[in-house]
């Protein structure tokens, strides 16, 4: 079943920017997920301010784990649609067909996700720090590798696993089911960072370690097994 | 084997009455928390069992995946046995160890796990690891399920509380997640190559697992909770039940599995005919 899985399948190739920049220009001129995932953030920040005062001092206490959970629901929405979109007109059994790389396109996959959530994070944090009224007490600058590892550590495994609940029945509901118990650890060191950073109190060192610990394993074991998964039919 | 099976069958029912008998009666009350203390001897042994079967369909899913592969399958066994030597030589050169290890006990565990990875791999062909790998699941999902029922009616009179996000607890919380995934992926797979799938997930989960104990144990030292006091002193008759307890858990869990096994075999060979009678048909839908 996996005769191509040989050293050259593993490495990236052209096949890779081809289809980052496919991607990026159908979601530029459709904007369905940016536009979905935006919405919905927006209505987390909403309906939490009504569960919680978002005035008080403790609501820096909170407001990592807040921020965190709703990129990730949201991220979910990005997720789902990733593979979703290529099953129209059998595209992705031309992938199968094909002797394309399959990490190269899960690269693309990935990277394309890990875009379209950052341009969402990089849209809400002003929301966010106005709604919330936030205001980093420890050293700012720590939020930017925080962002980008959690970001990684949410999409890779997203991806992944977007592929896999592709051959579900009710797909849509299975990504969170597969992605949410795996990154457990992720969503703890986000949330911890975020809030050692925003409160000053802590350092959020150990967290960023152990984040990249946690995308260093999971993308090698992506890279590993996804052509056993995009094969699996 | 079959015939086998009713014997085990009736050998496990007296192992277990034995059991019971031994954790209600025999067994030392103990002193400061008295008789709901007697839960431990259901609690621990289920724990141990689960624990093992989930290590069960760990290396299950590994051979799943991997013997598909020549090559794989080698750089997999010179893994498994160089885990093994490293192992022993840790067990004996690292130090300090933590509290209540002995070096022996390291290395024997290390032998233990490296064998218990060639024994599978004997005795079970590819197809079959798949069926294991799904039984063993079940199984152990049901075990973790007695040991996260238990555990919150002991810690109710003795510490007061259902629930602690202590550590062992919610790592074992975790675990009884990714496994319930697990199960729930095989279930709504449509793919004709869910065990693929199944154990591409296995894998993730038992990656997860170290990073899971790590992060919720620096994330709970940092801020105190109410922790089972480690390691500790036990009665050696209160262990001696412990034990006997944990072997009437394990050939009872033996037990079911083999039902399980057979039964999910069964099913396959009745699926595998189906489909094949589907085939030769004239005029049939494929």
């Amino acid at each position: 079943m996996s005769e191509s899985s040989n050293v050259a399948s593993r490495v990236p190739s052209g096949v890779t920017g081809a289809t980052l920049a496919k991607d990026l220009r159908l979601e530029w001129r459709s904007k369905d997920a940016i536009n979905s995932m935006l919405f919905f953030s927006l209505l987390v920040v909403v309906v939490f301010s009504f569960s919680f005062d978002p005035n008080a001092e403790e609501s820096r206490q909170i407001a990592g784990g807040l921020v965190w959970v709703a990129f990730l629901f949201a991220a979910v929405v990005a997720l789902n649609q990733t593979w979703a979109r290529e099953l129209r007109n059998q595209v992705l059994d031309a992938y199968r067909v094909s002797p394309a790389p399959a990490n190269s396109l899960f690269l693309a996959k990935a990277l394309g996700n890990f875009i379209f959530v950052a341009v969402l994070e990089i849209l809400m944090t002003p929301l966010f720090i106005m709604f919330y009224k936030l205001r980093a007490l420890g050293p700012a600058w720590q939020l930017i590798p925080v962002a980008a590892l959690g970001t990684w550590a949410l999409v890779v495994n997203g991806t992944f696993f977007a592929a896999m609940s592709l051959r579900t029945r009710s797909r849509e509901i299975m990504l969170p089911l597969l992605l949410f118990p795996v990154s457990i650890p992720a969503l703890l060191a986000m949330v911890n960072a975020t809030t050692a950073i925003l409160t000053g109190e802590l350092s959020a060192r150990f967290w960023i370690v152990l984040l990249t610990t946690y995308d260093v394993v999971f993308t090698v074991a992506c890279l590993l097994l996804f052509e056993l998964v995009l094969n699996a039919e | 084997m079959k015939k086998l099976f009713p014997i085990f069958g009736l050998l496990t029912a007296v192992l277990l009455s034995f059991a019971l008998y031994e954790a209600l009666v025999v067994a030392p009350t103990e002193q400061t928390m008295g008789n709901v203390q007697r839960i431990f001897y259901y609690h621990v042994p289920s724990a141990w069992t689960a624990f093992l079967l989930f290590f069960i369909n760990f290396v299950c899913s590994i051979q799943y995946l991997v013997r598909r592969n020549p090559a794989a399958d080698k750089v997999a066994n010179w893994t498994v046995i160089l885990i093994a030597i490293a192992t022993c030589i840790a067990a004996f050169v690292v130090r300090p160890l933590a509290e209540g290890m002995e070096p022996s006990s390291i290395a024997t565990t290390g032998i233990i796990i490296a064998g218990l990875y060639f024994l599978i791999k004997k005795y079970f062909s590819v197809e079959r690891t798949d069926a294991l790998a799904v039984v063993s699941a079940e199984v152990g999902v049901v075990f973790c399920t007695v040991v996260l029922v238990t555990g919150p009616l002991w810690a109710r009179p003795v510490w007061g509380i259902w629930w602690t996000w202590d550590v062992r607890l919610t790592s074992t919380l975790v675990l009884w997640l990714i496994y319930i995934s697990y199960l729930m992926l095989r279930r709504f797979s449509t793919s004709g190559q869910t065990p693929v799938l199944a154990a591409a997930l296995a894998v993730f989960g038992a990656l997860d697992v170290p990073l899971v104990y790590f992060s919720i144990w620096i994330f709970r030292t940092q801020h105190p909770q109410p922790v089972i006091g480690g390691g500790g002193s036990i009665d050696p008759k209160m262990l001696q039940v412990l034990l006997i307890n944990w072997l009437a858990f394990l050939a009872f869990a033996a037990l079911v599995c083999w039902s399980r096994y057979r039964l999910e075999i069964l099913q396959r060979k009745v699926e595998e005919t189906q489909a094949l009678q589907a085939l030769e048909e004239p005029g049939g839908s494929r």
